[in-house]
């Protein structure tokens, strides 16, 4: 914990920040419980960013190390860009947690167990000799033994559970307490236990009871020198109305919000179930009443190809997957490139190759997104920053995809797909209008006629009168629009279709430095979700006095016009990625500068001080152990 | 399929034809497909400006090329994908997919198999030569045992796939049967398909003049046409030979079929009975090749069903759950 003076305001010390991870069981409701803490810690006013890590595995065997679940939040009043690199606060509810999760927790940090759980059975499961509360094996940290099962139990007796259902409210009791150690308020949750059980409020009464009994255990339990509470200021904030935003809702309202500034009536989004990417779909099917028609397609091919018919008929065409699922969409993307139609696809990128790690977060489709394709077929490729800027990043893809009559990859990752920030809700009236126009004009008109600013050929509704044509995968004439195989031509329109993308630098902003000057000795060169960690590194290697600045860049294809010249300014150029090195080498083919690459492929995000000290040039410190993958969809 | 309302009763079946160059190969089956087509739009009155032709890979596939409609040439077996998407924007265009036996029954078997059990209005026609023409001759998933192709030296050892059947398996609606040759019965059934609501499966018997030619000969063959095809048609007696003096009807206590001289007790096609058109749908020698509408028993469509609403508000929908103001 970031602590500054010790001072107790109503006997509670306070924090500037702080990283809480719950862990448990799969099934023992440990996302629920940190999703909860989440809104809490938002409408008590501070800032926040969260990472859900969970295993492939619908149910893992109970008990065992591969099933353990885990929920981070860091939250605080300032610079709260990431998850946490350290845990301040491990809540793990069986031995499996703590033996998986330990690794990440500060030195001095606190460990809030339940007893119950620390039996032979779960501790041969989690490969514990001996049992770690009983020898000083956790010497080093603060650790709160608390029987939660039996504490759990006693709170719903009067509510008749089986001993089973009871078992299921131990979660409620630990956000109950940690809620109180922060001073957090209960009644969000208290609502959302009633909305959720509905149609059972027994077992919503039995964890609300739970719930306040944590609580009150806090409030109530002797006071030892460990066991204080704390107050966490509020951030300091833009005022306004804020929500918190997870990648996936950032993208999907993003969409629609683009369909809107777009003036397309209708959105048809096509996907193919695939981990992380499902919840996209997930969330869009229940946006129907906002023009959204959702279809899961028997496969990847048939949803990208369901996607480019709907945009071949004046819809928004959607596709959506994670890298395997991508690669089946190639040739799709080649036939939506050679008939210059508008396509969205958004790329959950996990860890691969081949299945690799499903839930696991990984930058490793760059090269996909940009050159996977067969023959010479450009297409526009954005990532974004933050789950809030999923939003943004989704309205922009439909800016060019519309515009330029051109697929536009938007590189989204696992990590972000499922985290969460606050967000400041824009206003409907205050988003970006861009208005497409379909051809109706049959004077003069051929179906590959081009806009002479934007190259763009017109988009055409089938059922518009004396525009029947044809297109289609074959090479067409520059002139007519017909069927080519004439050599001078076919160089002719690949030159057409590198220009038309190449030209989008010219309509988007150009590249920015996010922290610290536009030249020096360093620059930090990243993309996609690592922005938080290395914008965070940035800043403490610049408070060390080092001469270093953040680049982000949002754009990978085109990139910046400008992005060749800055990167020229500073004599290193430093390029983490979540990937053996695919920036990088994009930069360097692009402008001949010298980066160096510096990658990170545990299906971990980067940690703050994985980047600091590289920056000071020191060896990375050791890796936090390998990551546990799991089999999945 | 359903016919468009609004109907142009003027045009000819020229007007159907595109300005581009015909380019199938001299006596390719293919032509009389284009202009039975051509034909049955103008007997519609089909709207050219509503009508939108989707095709995949293949000879068949560049049919969208030669007509005066919107038209789709897209990528290997991918069409019904395609179609389906421009069927979900707008339910009201009129959409033909036009595909092969390789192209719809092999690298888009998938596809079809989804797309006919969705039920999406669409009328698929399947041009059937049992080879791979455009690739220059190798055996398609329609090929016979024995088939003799650049890639089946020796003559092919695979089972092939009853176009029909595979469609009434993958719970098709409307299953029929037609022939290149045979125009007028070929008019007829594809106006019938397009009558039809939902998705329409009608496979052509075409001839392949450069790598399989006369590979219908034994259906098709002038001499022995009348025992070799039943023309099945909704309530009457299931009869061929020269002079119908052959039916079929049920084998006693069987799920079979057997050929009797024309009797009381011959079938009488009933279009809406699926086990009867599965057994018609996969007749093979001495049994003649059904023709004509197989199967229909209409459902509603599948884009008919999906719910899409406009003019949700964004602003409450970006502000529904749980939100909190930051005043300054």
């Amino acid at each position: 914990m970031a602590t500054s003076a010790v001072s107790r305001p109503g006997g509670r010390e306070t924090r500037d920040s702080v990283v809480i991870r719950f862990a448990g069981d799969s099934g023992d409701g440990m996302q629920v419980t940190g999703s909860q803490f989440t809104l809490e810690t938002a409408l008590a006013g501070s800032d926040f960013s969260t990472f859900p890590d969970f295993p492939a595995e619908i149910r893992a065997p109970t008990g065992t190390t591969f099933g353990v679940s885990a929920f981070q939040i860091h939250f605080g009043g300032t610079d709260v860009m990431t998850p946490g690199d350290s845990v301040d606060v491990l809540v793990a509810m069986n031995p499996a947690a703590l033996t998986v999760e330990m690794s990440d927790l500060k030195v001095g940090g606190t460990v809030i167990v339940d007893t119950d759980a620390f039996n032979e059975r779960n501790l041969k499961k989690a490969g514990y000799a001996k049992n770690p509360l009983e020898d000083d094996s956790l010497a080093r940290y603060q650790v709160l033994k608390f029987d939660i099962t039996k504490l759990t139990a006693e709170a719903v007796k009067p509510h008749g559970l089986s001993s089973r259902e009871a078992h299921l409210c131990r979660n409620m009791w630990a956000l109950g307490l940690l809620l109180w150690m922060y001073g957090h308020e209960r009644t969000a949750t208290i609502e959302w236990l009633q909305r959720k059980f509905a149609k059972k409020p027994v077992i919503a009464a039995a964890n609300i009871a739970a719930l306040n009994a944590g609580h009150a255990f806090g409030e109530t339990a002797e006071m030892t020198e460990h066991m204080v509470g704390y107050v966490v200021p509020k951030a300091a904030v833009q005022a306004g109305r804020y929500r918190t935003v997870s990648g996936t809702e950032g993208l999907a309202w993003g969409l629609v919000a683009g369909m809107r500034a777009a003036g397309i009536e209708k959105m048809v989004f096509a996907g193919y179930p695939i981990t992380p990417a499902s919840a996209l779909l997930h969330t869009l099917a229940n946006l129907r009443a906002y023009g959204v028609v959702t279809f899961q397609a028997e496969d990847e091919i048939a949803a990208s190809g369901a996607a480019l018919g709907a945009s071949y008929a004046g819809a928004l065409g959607v596709t959506s997957s994670s890298g395997p699922g991508i690669a089946l969409k190639t040739e799709m993307l080649g036939l939506a490139i050679a008939t210059e139609l508008p396509l969205i696809v958004i790329d959950s990128q996990r860890a691969g190759p081949s299945t690799g790690m499903p839930t696991k977060a990984e930058q490793s489709d760059l090269f996909q997104a940009v050159h996977g394709r067969n023959a010479d077929a450009p297409l526009a490729v954005l990532a974004p920053t933050s789950t809030a800027d999923c939003f943004d990043i989704a309205i922009e893809a439909v800016r060019l995809a519309t515009k330029y009559m051109t697929p536009v990859i938007v590189l989204s990752d696992g990590y972000l797909a499922h985290a969460a920030e606050p967000w400041l809700i824009p206003r409907e009236a205050d988003l970006p209008r861009f208005p497409v126009t379909y051809r109706t004009d049959p004077e003069g008109f051929h179906p590959f006629l081009r806009d002479p600013e934007t190259l763009a050929r017109p988009w055409v509704r089938p059922g518009t009168p004396q525009l029947e044509h044809r297109i289609g995968g074959l090479e067409r004439d520059y002139d007519s629009g017909h069927i080519s195989y004439d050599p001078d031509n076919h160089a002719r329109m690949t030159k057409a279709r590198a220009d038309k993308i190449a030209g989008i630098a010219n309509d988007i902003p150009l590249q920015s430095v996010s922290l610290g000057e536009d030249h020096g000795k360093l620059a930090v060169v990243g993309w996609g979700s690592t922005f938080g960690a290395i914008h965070q590194a940035v800043k403490i290697a610049r408070d060390e006095g080092q001469n270093v600045a953040h680049i982000h860049v949002r754009y990978l294809s085109p990139f910046p016009r400008n992005l060749g010249d800055l990167l020229k300014r500073y004599d290193r150029v430093l390029v983490p990625e979540m990937n053996n090195g695919q920036l990088v080498k994009l930069l360097r083919a692009e402008y001949l500068v010298d980066a160096e690459g510096f990658s990170k492929v545990t299906g971990k995000p980067f940690r703050v001080t994985d980047i600091v000290q590289r920056i000071r040039g020191g060896a990375p410190p050791p890796s936090e152990g390998s990551g546990l993958g799991g089999e999945a969809g | 399929m359903t016919v468009t309302t609004v109907t142009d009763a003027q045009l000819a079946p020229k007007d159907y034809a595109s300005d581009q160059e015909v380019r199938w190969c001299p006596g390719c089956g293919d032509y009389a497909i284009l202009k039975a087509v051509q034909k049955a739009c103008a007997d519609m009155g089909l709207v050219r400006e509503r009508t939108v032709f989707v095709s995949g890979i293949g000879c068949a596939a560049r049919f969208p090329y030669y007509m005066s409609t919107y038209g789709f040439h897209t990528v290997h077996g991918r069409a019904p994908a395609i179609a389906t998407g421009i069927k979900l924007a707008n339910p009201e265009l009129d959409v033909w997919v036009m595909t092969g036996d390789g192209d719809g029954l092999s690298i888009g078997g998938n596809h079809m198999l989804h797309v006919l059990r969705r039920n999406v209005d669409l009328n698929i026609i399947l041009f059937n030569n049992e080879i791979y023409g455009l690739t220059k001759g190798q055996y398609s998933p329609t090929s016979r045992r024995g088939t003799r192709s650049p890639s089946t030296p020796l003559g092919s050892i695979e089972n092939p796939v009853s176009a029909c059947a595979f469609a009434l398996g993958a719970g098709a609606r409307f299953v029929a049967r037609s022939i290149d040759t045979l125009q007028a019965h070929l008019i007829t059934t594809l106006k019938r398909a397009h009558a039809h609501h939902g998705a329409s499966f009608v496979e052509i018997l075409q001839n392949c003049v450069v790598f399989n030619d006369a590979v219908f000969e034994n259906i098709t063959g002038k001499e022995v046409a009348p025992d070799a095809q039943v023309v099945v048609e909704h309530g009457k007696p299931l009869l061929f030979g020269k002079n119908k003096e052959k039916g079929l009807r049920l084998k006693p206590g069987k799920l079979e079929l057997e050929i009797v001289l024309a009797a009381p007790d011959v079938l009488v096609h009933d279009e809406t009975n699926r086990p009867l058109a599965q057994l018609l749908a996969a007749l093979e020698p001495p049994f003649p090749a059904a023709m004509g509408v197989l199967y229909c028993n209409p459902a509603t469509s599948y884009e008919r069903e999906v719910v899409v609403e406009t003019g949700g508000s964004l602003d409450a929908l970006l502000n529904s759950e749980r939100t909190w103001e930051v005043v300054p």
